[in-house]
């Protein structure tokens, strides 16, 4: 048990340390580099917990495909620093509070444990591990017990991409644009026409 | 004190000893894979090759890497050094980790975990990181648009990537790459109507490691090098050893996936004396000379085209093929049974 608690303190470490400097750094790139590895160590916990489907979803859709694409955006921006600094003090109350909320219900999670022990078996019933590998009881209980919130889920996110495209889509006029259907069905009679051309009568046929 | 050894250390020794037994091997075919391409790309173009160092060239890698080794690490004034450094030595690790849970022959894996695939395809798609940082710190134009590029590219190639790995599971019934290559003991997926799906998985292979005639990135006529301007010595190395390297991951993903790992083609009698670690080399090296052959052949595509064939061509083409697949599977009763 020793390497786990090892491991257990390592990441747990590492995740909160990294996610102090992604408020802490003064580079944004830097915040998001770190935010990365939070996600990461997070990951670890998760296989740590016994939920390696979590863990590895977590590391492709977070680090492989949110990340990626903030960390492009924040590199693209040109970020005046010092103007960054200046509305802190105006957003800390708001920031305080959420804060405050996410500690209180952190401390009913564990106060509940604490207080009533067997509070765990309400909660989904999850398979041991030998019997049944964690993606599979992952799988049976979103398809059956939570088929319909995992179905508006998926409808929301649907609703969510089509907005994205619907927002940034827009038509130019003007512009020359490839069409590879029609050049692939492009055929030489279309684009090649022979001529006779009789010598000082031009294509035309003369004047 | 019993329990340290049997628990910690004889376990622990256990797993070095397993580690380097992959890792060895492995980096010298990184290195030979280098000699491999020039060599091969030589004979595609009427050339020799490296021919010097030792018999055939085959000291060329030794040299090469012994020029890197001692030549001097330029760190540009502007740059961010940090990022600067770690972004060479990110992109070859992640090269190297994704190997534990490569399955080499029948219970020939570092770690045989459950969800071997999606493991896979984590560290897979992580490599754009060490291309993006790489691109940033240098703090170069030409670098930033390697950068931006690589992002969007492999970003894009992913998608049709993961559908691809979805049919594949759901004809196996299990995220374990050992379980994947079982079930192609009677025949190899690519035999099966999957053959479109292992296509689409090798182009898109092309795409995420930045090869040609997807090499965007790079571009070295437009972009002089992209994401490398800025480096040099052993920096470079480590980008390059990286990207070898990831040439060598793919295609073992694509073996495992599609060719029925470790197998042999049919289960007959000299074909099976033949062990399996032998076949997985054997298709992973007929994979690479595909890699180096397109290399040879195809030129460069332009950057919309690129986009167009991932997210126009591959993407559809792949969801339409993960419906007919589950679509095919229920309705014929085929689908593997749960746990």
């Amino acid at each position: 048990m020793l390497i786990q608690y090892i491991a257990f303190y390592v990441f747990a470490a590492v995740v909160v340390a990294s996610a102090f400097m992604v408020i802490a750094a003064r580079n944004p790139v830097h915040s998001v580099l770190f935010l990365i590895l939070a996600f990461f160590n997070s990951a670890g916990l998760f296989v740590l917990a016994g939920a390696e489907f979590l863990a590895m979803t977590l590391v492709i859709v977070y680090v492989g495909g949110v990340a990626v694409l903030f960390l492009f955006v924040v590199m693209m921006l040109d970020i005046n620093f010092v103007r960054l600094r200046q509305g802190f003090m105006q957003y800390l109350p708001v920031g305080a509070m959420l804060g405050a909320v996410l500690l209180v219900e952190l401390l009913l999670v564990v106060g509940a444990m604490t207080i009533k022990p067997d509070i765990e078996a309400l909660a989904a019933p999850m398979p041991p591990v030998e019997r049944q590998s964690n993606t599979h009881a992952l799988g049976e209980l979103l398809y059956t017990r939570y088929m319909y919130p995992f179905q508006v889920a998926g409808m929301v996110l649907l609703a969510a991409m089509i907005g994205a495209i619907v927002l940034t889509f827009r038509v130019r006029t003007g512009v020359c644009k490839q069409n590879i259907s029609a050049q692939v069905a492009r055929r030489r009679a279309d684009a090649v026409e022979m001529k006779k051309v009789v010598p000082r009568a031009g294509v035309s046929g003369g004047l | 004190m019993d329990e340290f050894w049997t628990g910690y250390a004889v376990p622990g020794i256990w797993i070095v000893v397993k580690i380097l037994a992959l890792l060895v091997p492995l980096l010298i075919s990184v290195a030979y894979l280098t000699w491999f391409e020039r060599k091969v790309m030589a004979a595609m173009q009427l050339r020799m090759g490296p021919n010097v160092v030792g018999p055939w060239g085959l000291w060329q890698p030794f040299a090469d890497a012994l020029k890197m080794v001692v030549k001097e690490t330029i760190i540009p004034t502007k740059a961010n050094p940090g990022v600067f450094l770690l972004a060479p030595m990110l992109t070859f690790m992640l090269a190297i980790i994704a190997w534990a849970v490569m399955p080499v022959g029948e219970g020939l894996v570092i770690s045989d975990i459950n969800v071997g695939v999606l493991y896979l395809f984590a560290i897979s798609s992580l490599g754009v990181y060490g291309i993006v940082m790489a691109g940033w710190a240098s703090n170069s134009r030409y670098a930033f648009l390697g950068a931006l590029r690589s992002a969007a590219q492999m970003v894009s190639y992913e998608v049709s990537m993961g559908f691809v790995i979805i049919t594949v599971l759901l004809c196996v019934g299990s995220l374990n790459l050992s379980d994947i290559v079982r079930a192609q003991e009677n025949v190899w997926f690519i035999f099966t109507p999957l053959l479109p799906m292992a296509v689409v998985f090798f182009i898109s292979a092309l795409a995420e490691t930045n090869r040609h005639p997807f090499d965007l990135p790079e571009a070295e006529s437009e972009l002089v090098a992209g994401h490398l301007v800025e480096y040099s010595a052993m920096t470079f190395g480590l980008f390059f050893l990286g990207e070898y390297a990831n040439m060598i991951l793919m295609s073992a993903m694509t073996t495992v996936l599609f060719l029925g790992g470790w197998l042999p083609p049919l289960d007959i009698a000299p074909l099976n004396w033949i062990p399996g670690p032998v076949w997985f080399l054997l298709k992973i090296g007929a994979l690479l000379f595909v890699f180096v052959w397109v290399r040879a052949t195809f030129p460069r595509y332009r950057y919309d085209q690129l986009m167009r064939l991932g997210w126009k061509v591959f993407l559809p083409l792949s969801l339409l093929w993960v419906v007919l697949t589950a679509g095919v599977l229920m309705a014929f009763g085929w689908a593997p049974g749960g746990a």
